[in-house]
């Protein structure tokens, strides 16, 4: 059996509510960035699989969104981490519970 | 060629941010010079879209992925307006905080390129190309104070950004999936043939695109943000995030939302999704809004609240015709109106907060005794966010709950106008005490000629579009009516 649209969405879809399930749950900030980027790869893979099967107009459009989302995750991971930096030089940690500075 | 002249105005600001750059690297003695150099390209990127007001004859370019009509170039002026006075505003906190003048600039007109691409864009790469080009540069600046508040402020920002970007962009994906394209008029014509049968995949991805769009806008359940950024972040730039990219989300939304998934099976969904978001987001940013002894997280639920009174609008442009337009030049308005009130209110509370050193609401006591043009200026503001006549807020609260009973929505405008009420305790409790309290010193304070500027600037709008709302009906009317076609 080769593996159909339908296996190729369901990966998607299951890696995206990993993501997600990650980047809710984890306390460390760049554990949460790596649930984040889960998410992203999961919209790529649905996006490629939409592309590849379905019978669409413009099947480019589905790849050109891929290479987009993978520039601009590149950028966000930099200044992730970067932010993420400067809080562990003001408090030495970056465990989102213990960043609780900001309230009323 | 055409393409470029049509991205003129976002080329001209990018072409100033960088050219801020490099000044400072040439002129680093001129330092007092870099905001006006902003603001010139800012004026360029103003006259450029005026230019095209004059020529109208508006286009598509670059495969129908960019758009400049009327409604993009309302926008375009409404970013270009504000980023000026938040530019004007910044002056004396970027000269005090005295380090990465130029880098600050430069990363406040990126933040505006992206918002007036924003504005034109019409296909889903574009507005997230936009969306991003604007929300990383603000993470970037919401992280830009020295204190430990405020890196925390950018972090969380970015953490929960990313996350709401990514529900976006599955959403996204999976629209591109049912219809096979990304120009938002394709993907109406794909739902219009065939879509029904994918309507469960399709409503997926609405509730995905809301929540990613209703991160930008700041309403429940997507507010958890705003209180602590906007404490946290440099007050001009929470000044930027409370108005830009709230404006910018529900200028891209009205495109999304009444262009691409307009069809009628859906947008009654919509429709219903938004008037509930918006109840809750009234109700729950005004009730929390009461509680705050902070000004700055006082304003952030403010924020909260107002952006439910836009989904109101929101909620009534389902249907096409008299209705949509009335619906959506409501929200137009109500942006506009928003961006003079809001952006008045956060200068004055930038200039008092440098000057008495703290952000609660109990240290603005006698403020009118020190400093009487700060302490009007913002209570005028106040005034207009709680819409009492004369002024533009009371306009914009009254054509889009008028639009919402158009809609056959008359519980959301009870809802709205029974929050106008609770509101009101909160925004003329600060005027209260400026007025009423005394003073813990008697010293008296000026503010500086750019706020002084900013601050005149933003409240006459609000008072003489309160006076004369007509031409800015107008444009708000004529702006919607090239989408209503």
């Amino acid at each position: 059996m080769t593996p159909g649209i339908e296996h190729f969405l369901t990966v998607g879809a299951l890696l995206f509510c990993l993501g997600l399930a990650i980047s809710l749950s984890k306390r460390n900030a760049i554990g949460v960035l790596m649930g984040v980027e889960l998410m992203l790869n999961a919209v790529n893979l649905t996006l490629i699989t939409f592309s590849r099967f379905a019978a669409s107009p413009n099947p480019v459009s589905g790849h050109t969104f891929v290479v987009f989302i993978l520039t601009v995750a590149a950028a966000e991971a930099a200044v992730a981490l970067a932010l993420a930096v400067a809080v562990y030089r003001n408090r030495e940690t970056i465990d989102v519970d213990r960043l609780n500075l900001l309230r009323s | 060629m055409n393409g470029i002249d049509v991205l003129g105005p976002q080329i001209s600001v990018l072409v100033a941010a960088g050219v801020v750059l490099v000044a400072d690297a040439l002129f680093p003695g001129q330092r007092r010079l870099l905001p006006f150099l902003a603001l010139a390209g800012l004026l360029t990127a103003a006259l450029w879209t005026t230019s095209w007001v004059g020529r109208g004859d508006y286009q598509t370019v670059f495969d129908g992925t960019i758009v400049l009509d009327r409604y993009a170039v309302f926008f375009q002026y409404v970013f270009a307006g504000v980023t000026a006075t938040v530019i004007l505003a910044s002056i004396d906190w970027v000269n005090r905080e005295g380090r990465r003048q130029s880098e600050y600039y430069a990363l406040v007109l990126t933040v505006c390129a992206g918002l007036m691409l924003l504005a034109g864009a019409r296909d889903l790469i574009t507005i997230f190309i936009a969306l991003e080009l604007s929300s990383i540069p603000q993470y970037i600046l919401a992280g830009w104070g020295k204190d430990a508040k405020s890196s925390e402020a950018g972090l969380k920002y970015l953490l929960l950004g990313a996350v709401a970007s990514s529900l976006l962009l599955y959403g996204m994906a999976l629209l591109y999936g049912v219809t096979g394209t990304t120009i938002l008029p394709e993907i109406a014509a794909a739902i219009e043939a065939g879509g029904e049968s994918y309507r469960a995949l399709l409503v997926v991805a609405m509730t995905l695109l809301i929540a990613g769009f209703g991160f930008k806008m700041a309403v429940v359940p997507f507010q958890m943000w705003v209180p602590d950024v906007y404490q946290g972040a440099p007050t001009p730039v929470a000044a930027f995030l409370s108005v830009g990219s709230k404006a910018a989300a529900f200028a891209v939304a009205i495109r999304v939302f009444f262009e691409a998934l307009g069809a009628d099976f859906l947008s009654s969904d919509w429709s219903m999704i938004f008037a509930v978001i918006a109840a809750v987001s009234m109700t729950l940013g005004n009730l929390m809004a009461i509680v705050q002894s902070d000004i700055k997280r006082m304003l952030g639920y403010s924020s909260v609240a107002q952006a439910g009174n836009f989904l109101v609008g929101l909620a009534a442009i389902s249907v096409a015709g008299e209705e949509f337009i009335l619906g959506a030049s409501g929200i137009l308005l109500f942006v506009a109106a928003y961006a003079f009130t809001n952006l008045g209110a956060f200068v004055a509370v930038i200039a008092i907060s440098q000057r008495i050193n703290s952000d609660r609401i109990a240290d603005y006591a006698g403020m009118w005794k020190t400093s009487p043009f700060l302490a009007l200026g913002l209570a005028f503001c106040l005034v207009s966010l709680t819409g009492i006549p004369p002024t533009v807020g009371f306009w914009a609260k009254l054509y889009v709950f008028n639009a919402a009973v158009r809609a056959d929505l008359v519980w959301l405008v009870v809802i709205g106008v029974l929050n106008s009420v609770v509101s009101a305790y909160y925004y003329l409790g600060v005027v209260r005490v400026m007025f009423l309290g005394e003073p813990g010193t008697e010293q008296r304070f000026r503010a500086s000629p750019s706020i002084a500027v900013a601050l005149t600037a933003t409240a006459a709008g609000v008072l003489l579009f309160g006076i004369l709302p007509m031409p800015l009906m107008s444009a708000a009317r004529d702006a919607v009516e090239v989408l209503a076609r």
